[in-house]
């Protein structure tokens, strides 16, 4: 696929066994992944995993240490980056200060000495709705026009595989959901191969099709939304990805459809088609909104995995939901989201309650315990300076 | 920077006082105001008057009396024609070697030396040590470096790169040489300071749009540089036309180099021709005057600063 035609249509990637090494540290390790033709693969990861360094060899911006780089089938990874069929919004735009809004997006079609470059370009300014801006300059824009100003120097080109580097991480809230949504109905329209890299796991869940969850240069899972939401395969997932209470225990009881796990002496039952692991020493978990409440230890029902007593320690309201902190002795503390169904909180502080849930509902993880303690300390350095750099901020 | 001082600063304040006309505003401009006065206003308004004078009729050689001869532009523009043109050629020729040699080497402390900030405060001190030593005193080097028993002269003979019976010094090369030279620093600084501050995600943006390193350059580098290099070659060019050090026969020039400042130097000190000497000085600043402003204008870098 050559740079000096529009793509027809997007191309799948392909990363084959990339390893990315800076002084000093790794930043990828072994990375495959494939992305098909025409879909939204979103990467997610906190910061310092390595999916914005993805993104780069894929821009080629950075040179892998090792592995090769596929795009539409061919290896682009002796390419140039103005060789590659690419296009990156980036995070901070690099909209062009000393060009109009309208010579930003005719830029890529200039190099390519395409045919009306300004008319393309005043089409692709209608599509994000900004044609009537055309002679402005960037700086003379919002952040969420400028952001759009991005997205069409990007798209104009029509290139077969779209990167988008955390491009709403600027925009307040409200501007972020709208632009999602409208960066969702572009991709559709073009069918265009989007890759999103973003540390916002709700903006992921939104937009992709399929999420990658990145953690220190590796893939920990990668799936579709819900898949990775209902049945994550780490601890790490099971966290990141929204929230999970996750409980380590050795595995007491295998039937033909579930496993029993001894957590301190309460049994906990797992479906077996819902459990990666089912002997030895296993972490199952279940999400918070998932449980419920009860301030009488409920009646006996095999379908449901009871937890209690316990002690209600914060209750915190947040409009939709009451998030609730309860400690179980032997278990920890359990997160319990509450749909604010009545007005007023039925339970208080201090409280004792029980807690139950679906069998159905539970998960469990791949992880060996011994590698997941339920809140591990992360020694990663880069972490550690990340977080340095925020507290100090 | 320097440029952003000449373009900006000077206009719009007077206005704003004149505006808001605060009396503590016009007390803290008074010194300013009073020196400009004195030293700036009244110097050249005597220079004007200077030029326009005439020969007095009963006095002494070099004594002159106020009038309004205006033939002094002529007489002057007709008698020294040449040298203008010159000053200005090797003005121009020696900026465009500043720029030249300046732009890669600020490019590789500003941008590439990003990593190495102990690398880039060394080249910085590399740029400005010369400044430790009399401007006078390094021009005379180069003459030593350049004269007929030099080594560097006699070897370029040895090898017939120079006819045997060539000069350097007194040539045109090496008075543009030395301008090139002694103004570097004035352009290698500006141009410091603004790649200093090139954001590199535009250079990255460019090569992801489809341009090869040299449409990047072109395109992105250099207009996002341009304060620099407009600021630099005005430090460089301004200074180098009116520079009489370099084309004097004591240093690197000869006979036939002579520019604008030596002529008005000769005028003034050993023609005692003042009316000459002060009707050369408006004309080169004239002269200078509508070429900045022409150039500044073209550039269109005033959005940029």
């Amino acid at each position: 696929m050559g740079i000096d035609t529009f793509a027809e249509s997007g191309a799948d990637l392909e990363l084959v066994g990339i390893h990315k090494r800076f002084p000093g540290f790794t930043a990828i390790e072994d990375l495959n992944l494939t992305i098909p033709a025409g879909s939204f693969f979103a990467l997610l990861g906190p910061s310092g995993c390595g999916k914005t360094t993805t993104l780069r060899l894929v821009a080629g911006l950075e040179a892998p240490t090792a592995g090769r780089i596929l795009i539409g089938g061919k290896d682009v990874t002796d390419q140039k980056s103005f060789q590659r069929p690419v296009n990156t919004v980036f995070q901070s735009y690099a909209l062009f200060p000393h060009m109009t809004v309208l010579e930003n997006v005719a830029f890529g079609l200039r190099r390519r000495k395409m045919a009306d470059p300004l008319d393309k370009a005043h089409e692709v300014l209608s599509l994000v709705e900004l044609d009537h801006l055309a002679s402005r300059r960037p700086q003379q824009l919002s952040g969420g026009q400028q952001q759009r100003v991005a997205l069409a120097r990007a798209i104009v080109n029509r290139p077969a595989l779209l990167l988008l580097d955390e491009p709403l991480g600027a925009l307040d809230l409200k501007l972020r959901r709208q632009m999602q949504l409208e960066l969702k109905t572009i991709q559709e329209d073009v069918g265009l191969t989007f890759l999103h890299v973003t540390h916002d796991q709700e903006e992921a869940m939104t937009m992709a099709d399929t999420i990658a969850v990145m953690n220190k240069g590796r893939i920990e899972q990668m799936g579709a939304p819900q898949e990775l939401y209902e049945l994550p395969r780490t601890s790490f997932v099971a966290n990141f990805l929204g929230q999970s209470n996750l409980f380590t225990g050795p595995v007491v009881g295998t039937t033909s459809t579930s496993i029993s796990v001894d957590i301190s002496g309460q049994k906990i039952t797992v479906p077996i088609d819902r459990a990666h692991r089912t002997t030895g020493e296993i972490t199952v978990g279940v999400r918070p909104e998932k449980l419920t409440l009860h301030s009488t230890e409920p009646a006996h029902n095999p379908d449901v995995n009871v937890m209690g007593p316990g002690r209600v320690i914060d209750v915190s309201f947040s409009g939709v939901s009451t998030q609730y902190l309860v400690d179980v002795p032997g278990a920890g503390n359990l997160i319990v989201f509450a749909q604010n169904m009545t007005f007023g909180s039925d339970v208080r502080e201090d409280d004792k309650v029980w807690v139950s849930w679906t069998i159905g509902h539970g998960f469990g993880l791949d992880d060996e315990p011994a590698d997941a303690p339920r809140f591990s300390p992360d020694l990663d350095t880069r972490t550690i300076a990340a977080q340095h750099r925020l507290e100090g901020a | 920077m320097a440029f952003a001082a000449f373009s900006s600063s000077t206009a719009p304040a007077a206005a704003d006082t004149s505006r808001k006309k605060s009396p503590v505003a016009l007390l803290l401009l008074l010194p300013g105001i009073l020196y400009l006065v004195l030293f700036f206003l009244t110097p050249l308004i005597s220079l004007l008057l200077t030029s326009l004078k005439a020969p007095s009729e009963f006095g002494d050689f070099g004594e002159f009396s106020y009038a309004f001869r205006w033939e002094n532009y002529v007489d002057v523009v007709t008698a020294y024609w040449p040298h203008i043109m010159r000053s200005f050629g090797y003005a121009i020729t020696a900026t465009f070697f500043a720029l030249i040699i300046s732009y890669p080497l600020a490019y590789f402390i500003g941008v590439k030396a990003r990593r190495w900030p102990l690398l880039q405060s060394l080249a910085l001190v590399l740029i400005i040590a010369p400044f430790f030593i009399s401007f006078l005193l390094r021009t005379l080097a180069w003459k030593q470096l350049f004269s007929d028993e030099s080594f560097l002269v006699t070897s370029l003979k040895a090898i017939s790169v120079l006819a045997p019976d060539a000069h350097v010094t007194g040539t045109a090369f090496s008075v543009i040489f030395g301008l090139t030279y002694n103004f570097i620093p004035f352009m290698t600084l500006p141009l410091y300071t603004t790649l200093e501050r090139l954001d590199v995600r535009y250079l990255e943006a460019g090569s992801d749009l489809y341009a090869s390193q040299f449409h990047v350059f072109r395109k992105v580098t250099i207009p996002l540089s341009m304060p620099g290099i407009v600021a630099g070659t005005l430090l460089t060019f301004i200074p180098a036309a009116g520079d009489y050090i370099n084309a004097s026969r004591e240093f690197l020039g000869g006979t036939g180099t002579q520019m604008i400042g030596n002529v008005i130097e000769a005028n003034f000190l050993v023609l005692q021709n003042y009316p000459a000497g002060a009707a050369l000085s408006i004309i080169l600043m004239t002269a200078i005057l509508v070429i900045v402003s022409i150039y500044v204008k073209k550039s269109g870098t005033e959005e940029l600063l």
